[in-house]
């Protein structure tokens, strides 16, 4: 990186697309960590980071991708230091619960999200992307660093999952009260942190 | 009012992702886990946050 120093109004203009995105950020991080708080503490890394590394950003270009990939980087960095192992938060559901809008689904948003939280980590993360985030599945392989057919697949995989919980109600019913569906997170968190994910499991 | 499937936000980013009637109901939930987030009003500590960013240099 040849040394191109911000001018002013551009770090004024990066700001304000940084502070555009955090909602977002906040979106995904708690999609993928399950926990309000914690979720809340990397976003603020990951917006530290952003503005330490600003000036790789290429203006014009989606700040919400990049930031995601700062995101999900330093979310994986955290949890092969375990520092989401098993950690759900009933509190983030019943927040969720009081969601706006039409509640007439019968499913409930808090056993959509409890049935997310039991995916593995790269299909959550591919589900998240292009089924509540937007993306296309070209942007979310850029923001994963794999092949667009690889997202394709875990999403494809996710989706399949969800439909059987949700779909037959075999949804993990309160995670830190059924015990079947606690091991299976940590069992996944531990499979992660292992370096096996998926890999080792197809 | 109506069914929620008709005014779903267009996709912000690309069009690969298919989003069409064929989606299962909870595919629109997975959405609105996601923005009841995005909706959130933004904590103090972030706004904190962004204040303190200029005078890291």
């Amino acid at each position: 990186m040849g040394g191109t120093e911000r001018t002013a109004s551009e770090k004024a203009e990066f700001k304000r697309e940084l502070t555009e995105v955090v909602p977002h950020l906040r979106a995904f991080a708690r999609g993928l960590c399950g926990r309000a708080d914690m979720a809340d503490d990397l976003v603020q890394e990951t917006l530290l980071k952003a503005w330490a590394a600003q000036e790789r950003f290429q203006p014009g270009t989606s700040m919400r991708a990049w930031t995601f990939v700062i995101l999900r980087n330093a979310y994986l960095t955290d949890m092969r230091r375990n520092r989401f192992r098993g950690e759900y938060d009933e509190t983030v559901a019943e927040r969720i619960l009081t969601a706006p809008a039409g509640q007439e689904e019968p499913i409930h948003l808090s056993d959509m999200h409890r049935a997310l939280l039991t995916l593995p980590p790269e299909r959550r993360e591919a589900l998240l992307l292009v089924g509540a985030g937007g993306f296309s599945y070209e942007e979310a392989a850029t923001i994963c660093d794999c092949a667009v057919g690889t997202i394709k697949s875990r999403v494809g995989r996710a989706r399949a999952a969800l439909n059987t919980m949700l779909s037959d109600g075999s949804i993990p019913k309160r995670s830190l009260q059924d015990d079947a569906a606690h091991r299976a997170i940590l069992e996944e968190l531990d499979d992660v942190a292992a370096g096996n994910g998926i890999a080792a499991r197809s | 009012m109506n069914s929620d499937k008709s005014h779903m936000p267009s996709p912000r980013g690309g069009s690969t992702a298919k989003r069409d009637g064929k989606d299962p109901e909870w595919a629109n939930g997975l959405r609105k886990l996601y923005d009841s987030v995005v909706d959130e009003p933004l904590p103090d500590s972030f706004k904190d946050l962004l204040e303190q960013l200029d005078t890291k240099d």
